[in-house]
């Protein structure tokens, strides 16, 4: 076999990054004069990565818990989202929390029409879908079709209540408490919350 | 007292979004305009936004409701049951009684 390797005779896959969009060459720019400046290192900015990333949705499955063993806790919950979530000891930061209950009655589904507002201290970063413009647009127009996509269907019966996250408030269902579950401690019961169930997108099956 | 707006509205009251197209950066989206609701809770006062985003402090403080439409009002073919609702965060200043001229 010859050592010259040479990709004359077969196409290559293209690389999806060897381009850069306007706003990817402006945040790179930005942080190298930053870290030119002294302003902060490259340290800074990985561990804030670090500590973004270890954000995720089991943070926000601590209260959906709490909340499905304590009928005291829930109704603070209900009534302000951020305090008691502080309660439990979340870093949430200035969040402004609200917390939507599902019930047999209705189901609560949460969007941000105009970008990705999330509650990203309790549920970690926003998937990839929830940015979308398609989820975006179409949530809030025909959110029964887009839950079905999820493999949610929610009974005529049930009112469909959905909330676009438009302004300063953040959004967390409380999904309802699967059956069958009697057996579990709180810890145990906090491994069955999802974040899919805790964006209303779909229920927790047992 | 300057650094925030008086509340005029309460929760229950029935409001209609303002038709307005003002350009910049809006937190009021465009299928909520013109339609009518109710308001579900105050939120508080915060910075308005249309200000923050240019750099200036958005102060006085703007009331923020939780404003709740019915889907077959926003959405004249609406598929699903007529209890569907959708409910949004509107600033007062995108706000009027539902019975007022437009």
């Amino acid at each position: 076999m010859s050592g010259d390797h040479t990709h004359g005779a077969h196409d290559v896959r293209a690389d999806h990054d060897d381009s850069l969009t306007y706003y990817q060459a402006m945040e790179i720019a930005v942080r190298e004069l930053l870290i030119e400046k002294g302003v902060l290192t490259a340290g800074d900015v990985r561990r804030q990565i670090e500590t973004m990333d270890a954000r995720g949705p089991q943070v926000g499955a601590i209260m959906v818990a709490r909340a499905w063993v304590d009928a005291a806790f829930k109704q603070r919950m209900l009534e302000d989202g951020s305090a008691a979530a502080r309660e439990l000891g979340l870093q949430i930061g200035p969040l402004k929390l609200i917390v939507v209950e599902n019930t047999p009655d209705v189901h609560n589904v949460v969007v941000c029409t105009l970008c990705s507002c999330y509650p990203r201290a309790l549920l970690g970063l926003p998937p990839d879908w929830y940015k979308s413009r398609s989820y975006r647009s179409r949530t809030v127009r025909e959110p029964r079709a887009v839950l079905a996509e999820f493999g949610t269907v929610i009974p005529d019966g049930t009112r469909i209540c959905v909330h676009d996250s438009t302004a300063d408030m953040r959004y967390l269902v409380l999904p309802r408490r699967p059956e069958h579950t009697e057996h579990l401690d709180e810890s145990g019961l906090a491994k069955l919350v999802t974040r899919d169930s805790m964006i209303g997108v779909s229920v927790i099956e047992t | 007292m300057t650094d925030a707006h008086t509340v005029t509205f309460r929760a229950g009251d029935r409001v209609r979004v303002r038709v307005a197209h003002p350009i910049g950066h809006v937190r009021t989206p465009y299928y909520l305009r013109g339609k009518g609701g109710v308001v579900e809770r105050i939120c508080g006062s915060f910075p308005n936004p249309e200000e923050l985003a240019y750099g200036r402090n958005g102060l006085p403080a703007r009331p923020l409701y939780r404003v709740r439409f019915l889907q077959r009002e926003l959405w004249p073919d609406y598929a699903g049951p007529p209890t569907d609702v959708l409910e949004a965060e509107i600033y007062q200043h995108w706000l009027q009684p539902e019975d007022a001229p437009p």
